[in-house]
């Protein structure tokens, strides 16, 4: 068998990797334009603060690829010829195959703006796009960023380790609106403040003023308001990359349709990752999942049906992190921005720490657990994973919630303080006794 | 535009920023400083005494100034901007030059100390304080030894002050440099009692087991007995069940001298290492000899004492001063010390020290400690691999969701420290499944295959 995957993300990685494992005489190639070697994608920013160079953010040696046969072909695949099985590059002899599988990735959202062509004006999602970014933000004092989620709050971040004046727009009332409740955000917005960003919430891109040159000058708000700048960062989403379906009898709707067994419309054509888009996704997940850990499970999942093991993408419990400048974050299963109606919510929050912790759960008798949010608090993936599963009651979450400390020695403890306040808070039910995690003479006997 | 190749290391922060004047004025402390002992070296006995303290001085506030300007004002956090961009932490002239300065350094203590004579002299009256007697080139090392601790040890915890874990080690090693390895062997010496180190034992202080070495110590009564049993105990009980129970960590970012330096010291240089598959082929292979060598020749030498020297004769000088010379002066002072700007600062941790390949051992058979990865959190970002100071590729486990249990590793946790998304802790825990890895991860172990 010959797979040929187009695309060297974490989703056409982690197939390749998979299809090794489980069919160790296939032929298996690689396709990129974007670098010759597989890179972590969430370390782009790593390179532009100058904290780890190209080497590090490889996350195999060169050697592994040879070792494990895994054929690497650095060049642009121009187009699909589905009827003859095969591939055509820009530069290289044409790849015929067995199998394709498209993670082609996606690439930046631009909404229409005028002046969105202009010089500086760019987004942050491929090594290109870092190396750019690097180049136009030398000897720039003031940078604008649009968009208030992940990969804006990353472009001030690194914009700032380069002294600019960093003004974010943002459209919702608060940071992240579609996905962080209020208290949460809030203390993002703490980070962004005291790291030296400006944020105009309830703000939208309306224009962008270019000069003689043609590169940005300045935008103008949806208030009216002309922010001078001489970048401007596009954090407003990312759009599945479609070219290479062009032509073909591939189904497309904004992603590359694919169904459970992530299988397109056309036989022996797969897709994972960024690019796919589910037919049917179960209710309260996306279609569109693009993130690192979702292809990377997307990549272990179509592998085994391309190996002639069919096999359904299920993701299990949703989990996520970021890093907020100084601020960590990690989310397991759902919580929604909003509070919703049969669900309810207990925050606790530092008194003067950036440290919040928020249990969303079903307000029914079950009490059953639905989500986790952490700021400033390290979590067990393992434990969390099991309560949500399990559909564990908040009270009892909250007995175990030692069992899910993942802080580092001599941080800290917060349980017993969290505990208290849901007791505080709910004088009417049965008062939670936090289970004691073992001591260090307890550890230390239990051999 | 520039590409990721045009530059050796790293293109896309060059250029770094401009120091800016505050910074420029604190390190131009240390300069003067550094300027002062030099012309101390060569000052006529007038002025070496106020040269000498004012070079001490000078060197001190600079060094103390700089670090509060440079990590302790501001949000706290990991400050890595710039680390591959700066000549001084990315192999560029002014590393050079300081390796060359600290090599060099070395190199006139060890065979040409009478150039120092001039620096000696000025600790005259601390060391007639502490130990009762003059100064000599070995006072003049461990004081200057200290001092690097205790100052950078000063840096470490501003720069890592958000982390309990690293306020509580740094203090640990700055406490034992100062109180165990300078203090105590000084009113060891003052009491006309062997200058012994506590926290120093074999293999790594080989000569404390040596027939000879036991004998000298036990010339001194009740002490010397004390002192050759703490060595038995620390080497073949304490060893062992410290490693049980925490890993190599209680000795190697905790306890150990070198350790400490290597933690404070050396910390702008700990992302040096170099952490190819290569180089760890280099330190299994040297590592492991260098532990075999002592094993074997004291094995060895306790039979030839036993057998009255007939079978190596005097051979137990002749092999302290070899392989004193090796591996004491040339491996673990001049390219240990002397390369840190160059090749990281725990070459010698690394390569060569045999405490570390003994507590190595250890650690990866018998021992209740890892860092854990928590799940399938790891995005392959590369810090944590970035950080570790003993070469080790730590992203290698956290990306397959393994717990990280090497021999190398001396549990500094700076992996822990540097994650983004805080995926790595050190924990003791259960042997019993230690090795086993994250469920959440690995395409084996999902769970869409039932």
């Amino acid at each position: 068998m010959h797979l040929v995957i187009i695309g060297n993300g974490i989703a056409g990685v982690s197939c390749a990797q998979t299809v090794r494992r489980l069919r160790p005489e296939a032929r298996i190639t690689l396709v990129s334009a974007e670098s010759a070697h597989h890179f972590s994608r969430p370390a782009l920013m790593y390179l532009y603060m100058g904290h780890l160079r190209w080497p590090d953010v490889k996350p195999f040696e060169d050697w592994y690829w040879v070792e494990n046969r895994l054929e690497l072909v650095h060049d642009r695949a121009t187009r699909i010829d589905a009827d003859a099985h095969t591939v055509h590059l820009a530069a290289g002899p044409s790849l015929a195959y067995d199998a394709l599988l498209l993670a082609t990735g996606a690439t930046t959202q631009y909404y229409d703006w005028p002046g969105q062509d202009l010089r500086g004006v760019q987004g942050l999602v491929s090594k290109a796009d870092v190396e750019l970014m690097a180049d136009l933000t030398r000897d720039v004092r003031e940078a604008v960023v649009v968009g208030g989620g992940l990969i804006g709050v990353e472009m001030a971040e690194m914009l700032r380790t380069r002294g600019l004046a960093v003004t974010m727009l943002v459209r919702d009332r608060h940071y992240w609106g579609s996905v962080l409740p209020p208290e949460e955000a809030a203390l993002v917005d703490a980070q962004l403040r005291r790291h030296g960003v400006r944020v105009q919430y309830g703000t939208e891109l309306a224009e962008i003023l270019g000069d003689a040159s043609g590169r940005v000058r300045a935008v103008r708000t949806s208030g009216g308001q002309e922010l001078p700048c001489q970048w401007l960062g596009v954090a407003t989403g990312v759009v599945p990359n479609l070219a290479l379906t062009a032509g073909t009898s591939i189904e497309t709707d904004r992603g590359i349709l694919v169904d459970e067994y992530l299988r397109t419309s056309v036989p022996g054509i797969f897709a994972a990752g960024d690019c796919a888009q589910r037919r049917t996704p179960p209710p309260g997940e996306a279609a569109i999942e693009p993130l690192w850990y979702t292809g990377r499970m997307q990549g272990e999942t179509v592998a085994h049906t391309i190996c002639g093991q069919p096999t359904a993408y299920q993701r299990g419990p949703w989990f996520n992190s970021a890093k907020f400048f100084d601020l960590e974050y990690q989310t397991y299963g759902q919580v929604p921005a909003r509070p919703a109606d049969g669900k309810a919510s207990f925050w606790w929050q530092h008194p003067t720490a950036p440290l919040g912790l928020r249990l969303h759960y079903r307000a029914d008798a079950s009490r059953a657990l639905l989500g986790v949010n952490a700021l400033g608090l390290r979590l067990r993936h393992d434990v969390c994973d099991q309560w949500l599963r399990r559909a564990t009651p908040v009270p009892e979450v909250l007995a175990q919630l030692g069992a899910a400390n993942f802080d580092p020695e001599f941080f800290a403890q917060h349980e017993p303080a969290i505990v208290a306040a849901y007791n505080a808070r709910h004088p009417d039910e049965p008062a939670v006794v936090l289970r004691r995690r073992k001591g260090l003479l307890g550890r230390l006997l239990s051999v | 535009m520039p590409s990721l190749s045009a530059y050796s290391d790293q293109p896309l922060a060059h250029p770094a920023p401009d120091t800016p004047a505050a910074e420029r004025l604190w390190l131009a402390l240390v300069a003067l400083g550094l300027l002062a002992l030099v012309v101390t070296a060569a000052a006529p006995a007038g002025l070496r005494e106020p040269a000498f303290w004012l070079g001490v001085a000078l060197l001190s506030a600079g060094a103390l100034g700089w670090s509060w300007w440079k990590f302790g004002r501001g949000p706290d956090g990991v400050r890595h901007n710039y680390l591959w961009a700066r000549a001084s932490t990315s192999r560029g002239a002014v590393a050079w030059v300081t390796g060359v300065a600290l090599t060099g350094f070395y190199v006139v203590l060890y065979w040409w100390p009478e150039y120092l004579e001039n620096l000696i002299r000025p600790l005259d009256g601390l060391s007639q304080l502490l130990r009762q007697r003059q100064a000599d080139q070995w006072f003049l090392y461990g004081t200057f030894y200290t001092l690097a601790v205790l100052l950078m040890g000063a840096r470490a915890l501003l720069k890592y002050r958000h982390s309990p874990y690293q306020r509580v080690r740094t203090a640990s090693v700055m406490f034992f440099q100062l109180g165990f390895a300078w203090l105590l062997p000084g009113v060891l010496l003052a009491l006309q009692q062997p200058e012994f180190y506590f926290t120093y034992f074999w293999p790594l202080k080989y000569d404390y087991l040596f027939p000879g070495g036991v004998q000298s110590l036990l010339q001194n009564g009740h002490l010397g007995a004390f002192m050759v049993g703490w060595g038995v105990i620390m080497s073949f009980v304490a060893t062992p069940v410290l490693t049980y129970f925490f890993g190599k960590r209680w000795y190697c970012s905790w306890v150990c001298g070198c350790g400490g330096l290597a933690e404070t010291a050396g910390d702008p240089y700990r992302h040096l290492s170099d952490k190819r598959r290569e180089a760890w082929r280099y330190e299994v292979s040297i590592v492991y000899t260098v532990l075999g060598f002592i094993v074997v020749t004291t094995a060895l030498l306790w039979l030839n004492t036993r057998l009255g020297g007939a079978l190596l004769g005097r051979l137990s000088d002749e092999f302290s001063r070899t392989y004193g010379f090796v591996v004491g002066a040339l491996f673990s002072g001049v390219v240990g010390v002397g390369f840190y700007p160059i090749l990281g600062s725990r070459v010698w941790c690394r390569y060569g020290c045999p405490m570390a390949a003994y507590l190595g051992l250890l650690q990866k058979h018998f021992s209740r400690f890892r860092i854990t990865t928590n799940g399938g959190q790891c995005i392959s970002c590369g810090n944590c691999s970035n950080v570790c100071e003993m070469g080790i590729d730590v992203k290698q486990y956290a990306q397959r969701g393994e717990p990280i249990i090497r021999a190398a590793c001396v549990g500094c946790g700076l992996c822990s420290t540097a994650c983004p998304r805080g995926v790595l802790n050190l924990e003791n825990g259960p042997r019993e499944g230690r090795y086993q890895p994250s469920q959440l991860i690995r395409a084996e172990s999902l769970r869409i295959l039932d």
